[in-house]
């Protein structure tokens, strides 16, 4: 193999794909990224086994062929290579190392045989169809922070996607709960996901999929079968198993008949929440909410530290009663809320509170109280 | 130390804490020869307080008919001697030996299961008794403990070694165990001058003989030199501390690095360590060996629940929650497998736990690896008030939550009880 590009080029792909090789593997190739020289493309690929990202970029191809090398190796060689130089990527006669040459500068890296590299065998793909980048990353954003980690939950280690008819047509929604709090956006479903199957894409999919969002006006294409998800993003394709698991029936989480409703200003609040909950210690500390008309009174009592108070106005006329909630998590939603007010909709200390935009359902988000 | 009485000692007798001129050997009250004579008795204020046999004791005190038979408390077939009474030890028995070396030794030895909760209960009755006599007790185990005894003369009345007197006397009339105290101006001497004359010892070391009675000690007696350590000083021709003492104590640091450091200080019998009080435990856990080497998953798992009940208890009981999850296995081949999990909250729940280290056991037992041990732990420990919020999927882990708080409550209420968990036919902690 011997190809020349652009040390541009090949870094920016270099830099979508390195990233979902593991820094530690038991499985040597694993570590490695492919590069395969055809036509007029370099294609590299590189995948965890769970997760393989493909892309190919415009090369100057001399003598067709594909090696694989370390891939964390190469991305940081060719960082370090300077500027608007050219790179010339070609394999030793014996096929036991890779050069690469740019300017002065000249490597030789180990290579490991292309045909062991693990292929993600896809399979068939039951549904398709194209989403705006700025829509992908709009669900993204707004539910990532609500994934679980526990592993016993394995399930609910990634965002649960659907679409379902709501009545006032189809939605194409995303939910992430850990237990403690919820957090569902939705969109207008694409054309082609009617049907689709539920589907949890695992967290690390999700975080390589947000870095690959540049341009919100680009069109992305999703494919979806049982038990795999694949975007097309330009000349970038990213493919990853699912979650194998029933995500649970998060609707009935949704508290329907909380009926004390409270508003209040987004920044104001988000920022009281901000300065109280610096008494907290960090594993989140109770944030105590006392709602009473026209205000609510946050207070944070640390016994390690001491204790904050902050009074809030609100637009609120219902009873007064204390609530409870995780400061962290309070301040994980505040950050999501994008509408200038927020409506907190309540039913007592001990029930789930709903929470969401004023004047928008695109987004809304359910947290647990906390014992105060 | 052996009272040398040369000049005018101060001696106290330790039957009767008469005061007396040093230069008799028996009480001039009450004729006891039990006298305890030294020239800093009165200045010295950092005790080392230790039961003697301590489980053998108490199993010997709940039974009288074992008082003058070898008592040796210890698990199973193939457990280990935890503990072995003064009688047993005349035969070899040592406490960390294997039960049947130990029945070897000592085929007539009376073996008894331990029963943690007694051994527990009794050690929090001494600790309580120790607490009366200063608020800084650092405990060391279940029956042993430091104590900073400086400043508490004008409270008491009474100097460090009087109160130290009266208070073995009354762990003895009213507890009816016996225990050793060593009495000495650190931490490091205190620990050694209580092993000095067990049982039943009080032993004084004070500033004027530290290093001349330290030379004589094997480097062994100090603590953290274990027998690697021992050996590694061996082959650099050290043997006894008091060689250490003419080491250069910048060459001990360069050669032995930090451990070097300390032992350049122990060894002139110095040792600026504060006795604390508040030394948290780290993690609560439990372990159980088997009789024989179990390889059924099933069968792993519960003994796993048992354990999980057992550690779920100790943690409500000490009013803690853990955010860890640790499960330990060991193979049959000796090798140790542990397995942790961070948890998303602290928890105190059975339930909880054992969800936890059951499904790291699956994902490690096969069915086929043989276990020769199983156990669990929860460490990260925290404040019990922050644990287990309720969740809003799993509407069942409330429930089970609330079941398992309502058979605490029963457990407490009956104390021995016979209150299982349904489908998990495992014996209370306590019945035996």
């Amino acid at each position: 193999m011997k190809v020349t590009l652009e040390r541009t080029e090949l870094l920016k792909s270099l830099t979508h794909v390195h990233r979902v090789v593991e820094r530690r593997n038991t499985i040597p190739i694993l570590s490695n990224v492919m590069l395969q020289a055809e036509g007029g493309n370099l294609k590299l690929k590189a995948t965890d086994l769970d997760l393989e990202v493909v892309e190919s970029i415009a090369a100057m191809v001399e003598t067709p062929g594909g090696t694989t090398v370390p891939a964390h190796m190469i991305y940081e060689i060719v960082r370090k290579l300077p500027d608007g130089s050219q790179v010339v990527l070609e394999t030793s006669g014996d096929d036991s190392t890779m050069e690469i040459r740019a300017g002065r500068s000249r490597f030789a890296l180990q290579i490991l045989p292309v045909t062991d590299f693990p292929d993600l065998t896809a399979g068939e793909f039951t549904h398709s169809f194209t989403m705006t980048a700025g829509g992908i990353r709009k669900l993204i954003n707004s539910t990532q922070f609500a994934i679980s980690t526990e592993e016993t939950r394995y399930y609910l280690n990634g965002i649960y996607m659907h679409s379902l008819d709501i009545g006032e047509g189809l939605r194409f929604r995303a939910v992430a709960t850990d237990g403690h709090r919820l957090a569902q956006a939705e969109l207008e479903a694409p054309e082609g996901s009617e049907g689709m199957p539920g589907i949890i894409v695992p967290r690390k999919t999700v975080g390589e999929i947000q870095k690959l969002l540049d341009d919100p006006e680009v069109e992305i294409k999703v494919e979806i079968s049982e038990t795999k998800i694949r975007f097309t993003i330009g000349d970038i394709i990213l493919t990853s198993k699912l979650i194998d698991g029933t995500f649970p029936d998060y609707e009935r989480v949704i508290p329907k008949g909380n009926d004390k409703e409270l508003r209040v200003d987004r920044d104001a609040f988000k920022e009281a929440v901000d300065r109280v909950s610096t008494i907290a210690s960090d594993r989140g500390r109770a944030v105590k909410m006392s709602l009473s008309e026209g205000k609510i009174v946050l207070t944070v009592t640390n016994p390690d530290s001491g204790s904050a108070t902050e009074e809030v106005a609100v637009e609120y006329d219902n009873e007064e009663f204390e609530i409870g909630f995780n400061s962290k998590y309070l301040l994980d939603i505040a950050a999501q809320l994008e509408a200038d007010s927020a409506l907190f909709t309540l039913a007592d200390s001990g029930s789930p509170t709903l929470v969401r935009d004023e004047g928008s359902d695109e987004a809304l988000y359910v947290l647990m109280p906390m014992r105060v | 130390m052996a009272p040398e009485a040369t000049t005018p000692l101060k001696a106290l007798c330790r039957d009767c804490t008469r005061r007396f001129r040093a230069d008799l050997t028996r009480c001039p009250k009450c004729g006891s020869p039990r006298i305890l004579a030294h020239a800093e008795l009165d200045t010295l204020e950092i005790a080392h307080i230790d039961c003697d046999a301590f489980y053998a004791s108490v199993e010997k005190r709940e039974n009288p008919e074992l008082a003058d038979r070898p008592v040796i408390v210890g698990g199973g077939q193939r457990g280990v001697v935890s503990a072995a009474c003064y009688i047993a030890r005349i035969y070899g028995v040592r406490s960390a030996m294997p039960m049947f070396k130990a029945l070897d030794a000592c085929p007539d030895a009376v073996v008894i299961k331990p029963r943690m909760e007694l051994y527990s209960q009794v050690g929090r009755q001494i600790r309580e008794e120790m607490e009366k006599l200063t608020p800084l007790v650092e405990p060391l185990s279940i029956d042993e403990a430091f104590l900073d005894l400086s400043g508490t003369q004008k409270l008491h009345g009474a100097t460090p070694a009087e109160l130290l007197v009266q208070f073995v006397n009354k762990i003895q009339t009213e507890l009816g165990l016996s225990v050793s105290v060593g009495l000495a101006p650190n931490k490091f001497l205190a620990k050694i001058a209580s092993d000095l004359d067990k049982p039943r010892g009080f032993s004084v070391i004070g500033d004027a003989e530290k290093k001349e009675f330290l030379a004589k000690q094997p480097t062994s007696v100090i603590w953290g030199v274990g027998k690697v350590f021992q050996a590694k000083l061996e082959r650099d021709g050290i043997k006894t501390i008091g060689q250490l003492q003419l080491k250069d104590p910048t060459d001990l640091a360069r050669k032995y690095g930090a451990m070097g450091l300390r032992l350049a200080k122990l060894c002139q019998g110095e040792d600026d360590r504060h006795v604390s009080s508040n030394r948290g435990a780290k993690s609560i856990s439990g372990e159980t060996t088997f009789n024989t080497d179990v390889s059924d998953v099933t069968q792993l798992s519960k003994s796993l629940w048992a354990l999980t009940e057992k550690v779920s208890y100790r943690t409500k009981k000490a009013e803690k929650s853990g955010r860890s999850v640790t499960l330990k296995l060991k193979t049959a081949d000796f090798k140790t497998i542990t397995r942790s999990r961070m948890l998303h909250d602290p928890t105190q729940l059975a339930d909880k736990i054992f969800r936890t280290a059951d499904d790291l056991l699956h994902n490690v037992a096969d069915g086929k690896m043989r276990f020769r041990l199983i156990g669990v732990g929860i460490g990260d420990l925290g404040p019990a008030d922050q644990a287990d919020p309720e969740d809003l999927l799993d509407e069942q882990a409330e429930k089970r939550a609330k079941a398992e708080r309502a058979m605490d409550a029963l457990r407490g209420k009956f104390k021995d009880s016979s209150v299982v968990s349904l489908g998990r036919s495992i014996k209370s902690p306590s019945k035996r």
